[in-house]
């Protein structure tokens, strides 16, 4: 059925049915019960599944992680919240040590189907540690997988294929765009969960993004449009596994390649892709690829983050040096 | 001997579930000196004089003492039963010299000794359940010989062969965790499960006196404490975490940790084999009774080296582990075995020759153990699979490859 929907409310919804589908789906986190989580994403789980099933945890990251991963063991399938990006650290040696690489050092006797959602991202205007985008620090662990949808319809299949997946999965939900609508239509046939998305056709360079930046690139595109440009804007949607066939396919069509992320550029997914993407496109690039993100530095206090993070303009200003080449 | 005394013989569920009603009678407790934040020096003179009581059914000279809180977990135990843990821990502590040995002639990278720490384990590992869970650190060979681990199976990660290597679902004994603490959350987490399912298994976590002073361990005392989870911490205080010695890891001693935590803590003397077969019994029936976790400290002491690359004597004096040999574990039970005529000469020397028996298995096991496959790196990073790792693997065939051809022509 096919109903207009805010992401959020999106990603209650396929929280909602997992639940509902599999007794053995459990969501857990600070504030995630009766408050129904901080940005209301698990709203009314707990009325619905009970406390037993929808778990208000003490406020210790490293715990959550770490009590999923024993639940796992138990086979249940948790779904944990870690609250906001900037509080994941504690639980990194969980995630990176344990959860990881259990399926390996196991031998594949122990699956670890544990989907761990982090919202990310700025532009909302937050303190301190409520903005960051992690996710390359996560990308470059082998045995997790990294995903972050653009738009409701994706944060609610990618969810549930997440919820699916044997493998442990970092779930990263742009914040910025919780409150964006899209139609979801929960009969639909969904597209693989690590697959990227032509979500605008172009000849004349490829904008390529996930998460929050989809959109920027959608209006990077049309305001190019104008002047005249064709661009084309691939939705990543997984960072790892990353589509790099998807993003090779473009770029021979356009030769040029411009990726976006809110995450600081040195050592980000942008510079995984730029080089990958220079061994396999060597005699089609007609420019170097360029990245376009957030700074080495701290993220910024909130007056300042507009000059932080990727804006139409800054995407505009690598596109056309882009095609200055 | 116990922060909350009471609560062993509180009745089920009995207002467990409320904050502060388990472990907050403190009136047993030994020396807290050290809680209240007088000097330093104060503390040491304090703490020297009176080491907290521990419980104790065997003494050192092999003579049964009575205590009449834990007594009661070990009654019916027959002559029979008394010669499995002796011999538990004879073939344990073989088994652990083989491995020393075999590091020494390379075939080994590392071991982990267990030495000293043989009635801890054997103790502990015996009053588990078939159905029960047990999360070790990397050391708990003894406790894999009572789940039924083939010894062999263990010494994988330490030849560098795999970095786990067993099943953890057939024992019911998860892989060694090397990162100290790690594990005792996913004890936590399995035994959440455990109340979700509403079964009346347990679990176990094992961990050290170098652990406790780790986040993810004072974490899981939360969780489960919040949870009522059936969950058994189970401390082998061996006195050293590599050269730092137990005080720097705490000012008071590690088993009143769980008080602030609101459930029970006990120290009992880790190298008698009977007291900690009680304890374990009494802390695990708690678990399955719904009255949640327990923490028990095991007083032991680590005899050999942290590990084969260690040099303790650059941390420790030898006066110091003479004195822990007076309190060996297998020794004292030898000695209550001889005196109450449980064994005879036949069954020691019968006993030796499995031994003996044992070490050659082991030997000849681990010299026949392939290296892995080459490709072994790739599998089993993902359970779904990942396109970077299908593409590396084919990367590293095609390498691999260009070998062969040089090497054909």
């Amino acid at each position: 059925m096919a109903e207009k929907m805010a992401m959020a409310k999106a990603i209650n919804e396929s929280l909602r049915h997992a639940l509902d589908a599999d007794p053995k789906v459990l969501v857990m986190g600070e504030d995630v019960g009766k408050l129904g989580g901080v940005f209301r994403v698990t709203d009314g789980l707990q009325k619905d599944f009970g406390e037993s099933r929808v778990i208000d945890t003490p406020l210790a990251e490293s715990g959550i992680v770490g009590a999923a991963i024993g639940l796992a063991l138990r086979g249940y399938r948790p779904v944990v919240e870690i609250q906001f990006d900037g509080f994941v650290f504690p639980a990194y040696d969980q995630i990176v040590t344990q959860l990881a690489k259990m399926h390996a050092r196991s031998l594949g006797k122990v699956k670890m189907p544990v989907v761990v959602r982090i919202p990310y991202g700025g532009g909302i205007g937050a303190v301190e540690h409520h903005s960051e985008s992690p996710e390359a620090l996560f990308a470059h662990v082998a045995g997790l997988k990294i995903v972050s949808p653009s738009n409701a319809s994706d944060a609610y299949w990618m969810m549930q294929q997440a919820i699916q997946s044997d493998d442990p999965v970092i779930y990263f939900e742009p914040k910025r765009r919780y409150w964006d609508k899209a139609e979801v239509d929960t009969e639909a046939i969904p597209a693989p969960l690590h697959k990227a998305q032509v979500v605008r056709e172009g000849t004349d360079l490829t904008l390529a993004a996930y998460g929050p930046m989809v959109k920027l690139c959608q209006e990077v595109a049309a305001a190019a449009a104008e002047e005249g440009k064709s661009l084309e804007v691939l939705d990543l949607r997984s960072v790892s596994p990353l589509d790099f066939d998807a993003v090779q396919a473009s770029v021979e069509k356009t030769r040029r390649l411009v990726v976006v992320h809110e995450a600081p550029v040195f050592f980000g997914s942008g510079g995984e892709i730029a080089a990958r993407i220079t061994e396999r496109c060597f005699y089609h690039l007609e420019a170097p690829v360029l990245r376009v993100g957030g700074y080495h530095a701290p993220y910024p206090p909130a007056r300042l983050e507009e000059e932080y993070l990727p804006d139409l303009d800054r995407v505009l200003d690598a596109v056309d040096r882009s095609l200055a080449y | 001997m116990t922060v909350d005394s009471s609560a062993a013989r509180k009745p089920r569920r009995s207002a467990a579930g409320k904050a502060g009603t388990t472990g907050s009678k403190t009136g047993t407790t030994g020396d807290t000196t050290g809680a209240t934040g007088t000097k330093r020096t104060t503390r040491t003179a304090a703490r020297k004089g009176a080491e907290p009581e521990l419980v104790q059914l065997l003494t050192p000279e092999g003579k049964r003492v009575k205590n009449a809180e834990f007594d009661a977990y070990v009654a019916g135990i027959t002559p029979e039963e008394l010669r499995g843990l002796y011999r538990d821990m004879v073939l344990t502590r073989r088994f652990d010299a083989e491995a020393t040995a075999l590091q020494r002639q390379g075939e080994l990278g590392l071991w982990a000794s267990l030495l000293g720490q043989e009635a801890a384990q054997i103790g502990s590992g015996r009053a588990t359940r078939e159905d029960d869970y047990v999360f070790p650190t990397y050391r708990e060979h003894g406790v894999a010989w009572c789940r039924g681990v083939d010894p062999t199976n263990l010494l994988g990660m330490f030849r560098g062969v795999n970095n786990g290597g067993w099943d953890p679902n057939s024992n019911n004994f998860h892989l060694y965790t090397i990162v100290i603490g790690s594990q005792t959350l996913h004890a936590t987490g399995y035994a959440m499960g455990i109340t979700k399912d509403g079964a009346d298994s347990a679990v176990i976590a094992y961990f050290g006196d170098g652990a406790s002073s780790q986040g993810d361990v004072a974490e899981s005392f939360t969780f489960s404490a919040v949870y009522n989870a059936p969950v058994v911490f189970f401390c082998q205080n061996n006195q050293w975490a590599i050269s730092e010695p137990t005080e720097k890891q705490s000012r008071v001693p590690l088993y009143q940790r769980a008080q602030g935590f609101g459930f029970p803590g006990v120290r009992v003397d880790g190298n008698d084999v009977l007291a900690c077969l009680a304890v374990t019994k009494w802390a695990l029936e708690r678990a399955r009774a719904g009255e949640g976790p327990t923490l028990v400290e095991a007083f032991t002491y680590r005899m050999g080296a942290h590990t084969t690359s260690d040099d303790p004597t650059r941390y420790r004096g030898d006066e110091e582990r003479q004195a822990w040999e007076a309190k060996d574990p297998i020794l004292r039970l030898r000695r209550y075995l001889e005196a109450s005529n449980h064994a005879d000469e036949g069954f020691f020397a019968e006993l030796e020759t499995e031994s003996e028996a044992l070490g050659k298995r082991v030997r000849e096991a681990v010299r026949a153990m392939p290296d892995p496959d080459h490709y072994a790196i790739f599998e089993n990073v993902y359970a779904d699979g990942h396109a970077l790792v299908d593409e590396e693997r084919a990367q590293f065939a095609a390498y691999q490859a260009s070998f062969a051809d040089e090497g054909g022509r």
